[in-house]
């Protein structure tokens, strides 16, 4: 019995069940009429549907997690003596060797005694674990759903119960979000610690320096590497806040006009027309970046005498702004669509113009989702790889100065990971370092911006 | 400047009229829909809202020192009517209307008009109390701070303070101005749109059920600025309670359906209504 066809039958079985408990509900209540039951046939049905396949899915979850355990602990305490003692990364090699025979697969090498019987063995367990399994939960299941139907009377509070599986549900959904976030920070913080190691936590966080280039053998002529991020998070800063330089306005302007100004049939042409910017792939927008705004603004820079780099900060901030604006536009146009109608005959009522309704009443009204949109689009400028890569070159160069080339934090991880270094060494390493770090800039920014608003949300209800 | 004679006709009432809608014939507002001395002069307006025909040919003035009451069923076009006196309707998509609505002789639908002052002139109470999310204080202030009425913080502080009195709430508020105002009860943040709008000192102050909220005594202080209002200028209240109409107003306007079916002293309409209709509504046939 394969556990595949286990699931999908606690599936199917839920499905009986509900229609069995429906069944038997509408029958008790046309037994008991005189009592009016407590909850509709529906809600029994659901709750034996429920309570009949929960405690089989949980048994099964628990198989998952521990057959794996189980049977590697099984199989290599049988092999022999010389090799149970083997440290643990070779016999690590062994066993996938074992799975790999078990399953057919082709084998590193030609299988050895041990092995053969090890696999006959990782087959038998696979198979009385697997028969096990369906025996058992077939079993939980047949109890629970007697259980579950014993309990179907016209009294009982199915309706609250099944209430009570679907906030449960809820939840899970919702703490999923948040162990992932911690999952994701703790193994960069595990990279990082390693990468600490090497290079102290001082002269990355304040080094003004950074080239990782690592001699990968002895006799190379590299060098050993400077791992100063200082330059990067510049980098970073500077396209970014180009970007928000271009995005914020041009954002929060268009969202003004369409949400208030705009006749419904104008909004109706150019909302969807904004929004496609969104859709654009970011290489695109790099091209864009790279072939028509940065040799535009070299043009321009130097009719008026300005020195501008092929690849500069400049045309990537201002782009990446471009793309960035149906985030900001979107989101407000919402917001201020959401402030209550009443607010604006009141301040039209007491002979404000528009633009002055706008100013001292829906802005503040609507600051707290504006200020969610421009966090938002601040985390995609962060985050954003391509156009700079396109467009702002690799150099990295600690300065403020836009017409020059710049790199990113996000740049720079790209270019640590798809070299062929080894996994362990510090340019590697550097990677999750840089993560880690960009990681925290972004939660700080998060929080900052939450208190922000708060302090000065103006509240409608 | 009024050029329409004064209509009177004395309605006999039949047997017949028992239900709500009204023929042909009844079209016609029963009563003088003139004033001595008008501030405000519509005529033959007509509001649709899409293709709901919500105004139908109201003519009606509303003069200097005086208060008029609209008063009728539910859903007949009261809030519709005063909304156009200072076209606060213009921010309704669906809304158009047609006629003619003189204030001090102008056209206030024409094209000259400037908007914005004519709703500084004629202010406005909403049927559904609408506080800024703003403090108190700057609720009040709003008004005074766009048009520049208060040189200096002092003078901006006198007039919050005047007003908020006037409209009986200050001494519930005045140690918590910073308050946000939609952190009042329903009461008071009527109270405190009171206030907002006689901050700007309107010329004109139409007020949509201004005390449907209120207990008595805040009821009684709303109806003494009232009277005190009426000193200097104009008010148009709406109201579902006759008593009401019958303590505050001058004249009394009876609408239904969206044709206004009776206008006249208030005292007339109260004592002697000419029309079945008003009748019927004030002595609470229905209603
Ligand atoms: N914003 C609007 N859009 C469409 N129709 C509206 C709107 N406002 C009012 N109406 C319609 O106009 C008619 C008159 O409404 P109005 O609000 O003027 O009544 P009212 O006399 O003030 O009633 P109430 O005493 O309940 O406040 C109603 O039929 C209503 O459905
Ligand atoms: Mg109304």
């Amino acid at each position: 019995m394969n556990p595949s066809t286990v699931f999908i039958a606690l599936i199917g079985f839920s499905f009986l069940a509900f229609f069995v408990g429906r069944r038997k509900a509408v029958a008790r209540q046309l037994a008991s009429s005189g009592i009016k039951p407590h909850s509709l046939p529906g809600y029994h049905g659901g709750y034996v549907a429920l309570w009949s396949v929960i405690p089989g899915l949980l048994l099964f979850t628990l198989w998952l997690i521990i057959k794996p355990v189980f049977i590697r602990a099984q199989v290599l305490a049988n092999l022999p003596n010389e090799i149970s003692v083997l440290p643990e990364g070779q016999l690590s090699l062994i066993y996938n060797d074992i799975r790999n025979l078990a399953e057919g697969n082709i084998v590193s090498s030609d299988p050895t005694v041990y092995v053969e019987a090890a696999a006959q063995q990782y087959i038998n367990l696979t198979y009385i674990s697997d028969l096990s399994l369906a025996v058992s939960v077939l079993v939980l299941v047949l109890v629970a759903l007697a259980w579950s139907m014993r309990r179907v009377q016209p009294e009982m509070r199915a309706r609250n119960k099944v209430e009570w599986a679907i906030q449960a549900l809820l939840m899970c959904a919702s703490t999923i979000a948040i162990f992932t976030t911690i999952g994701i920070f703790l193994s960069v913080l595990f990279e990082s610690l390693r990468f600490f190691q090497r290079v102290p936590l001082f002269d990355f966080l304040f080094g003004l320096d950074w080239s990782p280039q690592t001699a990968i053998r002895e006799d190379q002529v590299g060098s050993s590497g400077a791992f100063g991020a200082v330059p990067l998070f510049a980098g970073t800063l500077l396209i970014s806040s180009i970007a928000m330089l271009v995005a914020v306005p041009v954002g929060l302007m268009s969202a003004i006009y369409l949400s208030e100004y705009a006749s419904s049939k104008m909004r109706a042409i150019a909302k969807p027309l904004l929004e496609v910017l969104a859709g654009i792939p970011t290489v695109v927008y790099g091209y864009f970046a790279a072939l028509t705004v940065a040799p535009l603004f070299r043009g321009m820079g130097e009719n008026i005498g300005l020195t501008v780099s092929s690849e500069s900060a400049l045309g990537a901030g201002v782009v990446m702004g471009i793309m960035i604006i149906p985030f900001i536009s979107s989101l407000s146009d919402d917001v201020l669509n959401a402030v209550p109608q009443a607010l604006r005959e009141g301040s039209f009522g007491l002979g404000a113009t528009h633009s002055e309704t706008i100013r001292l009443v829906l802005l503040p009204a609507a600051l707290p989702g504006i200020v969610g949109g421009i966090l938002l689009a601040v985390s995609r400028a962060i985050g954003e790889t391509m156009i700079v890569v396109m467009a702002a070159g690799l150099a990295a160069n600690l300065t403020i100065n836009p017409f020059e080339a710049v790199t990113t934090v996000t740049v720079q991880i790209v270019t640590l990971l798809v070299g062929d270094q080894e996994f362990d060494s510090a340019k590697t390493l550097a990677a999750f370092a840089l993560g880690l770090l960009l990681f925290l800039t972004t939660l700080i920014l998060n929080i900052i911006a939450l208190r922000v608003v708060r302090r000065y949300r103006e509240q409608y209800e | 400047m009024s050029q329409s004679v004064p209509k009177t006709k004395t309605h006999v009432p039949d047997e017949t009229e028992n239900d709500l809608s009204i023929g042909e014939s009844e079209h016609k507002t029963v009563g003088d829909y003139t004033a001595k001395e008008p501030i405000f002069q519509a005529r033959n307006v007509n509001v649709y809202y899409a293709d709901n025909h919500a105004i139908k040919d109201v003519s009606l003035d509303v003069g200097v020192n005086q208060v008029i009451s609209l008063i009728g069923p539910s859903g007949c076009g009261k809030s519709t009517f005063i909304r156009c006196l200072n076209r606060m309707n213009d921010t309704i998509d669906s809304a158009r209307i047609t006629g003619e609505i003189l204030l001090d002789g102008e056209d206030i639908y024409s094209r000259e008009m400037d908007v914005v002052m004519l709703r500084a002139r004629v202010g406005i109470v909403f049927q559904k109390p609408n506080p800024f999310p703003k403090s108190i204080f700057d609720n009040v202030a709003y008004g005074p701070r766009i048009h520049g009425l208060a040189r200096n913080r002092a003078e901006l502080d006198d007039i919050v303070q005047s007003s908020l009195e006037r409209a009986g709430l200050w001494s519930e508020v005045k140690d918590r101005l910073t308050d946000p105002g939609t952190g009042l009860s329903g009461g008071q943040q009527q109270r405190l749109c009171i206030a907002r709008t006689i901050a700007v000192g309107p010329e004109v102050i139409l007020m949509d059920e201004p005390c449907s909220a209120l207990d008595p005594i805040a009821t009684a202080r709303i109806e003494d600025l009232i009277d005190e209002l009426k000193q200097n200028f104009a008010i148009v209240i709406v109201t579902h309670s006759m008593q009401q109409a019958a303590r505050v107003s001058q004249r009394t306007a009876y609408f239904h359906l969206g044709y206004l079916a009776e206008v006249g002293d208030t005292n007339d309409i109260f004592t002697n209504p000419q029309h079945k209709l008003t009748e019927d509504y004030i002595t609470g046939r229905f209603g």
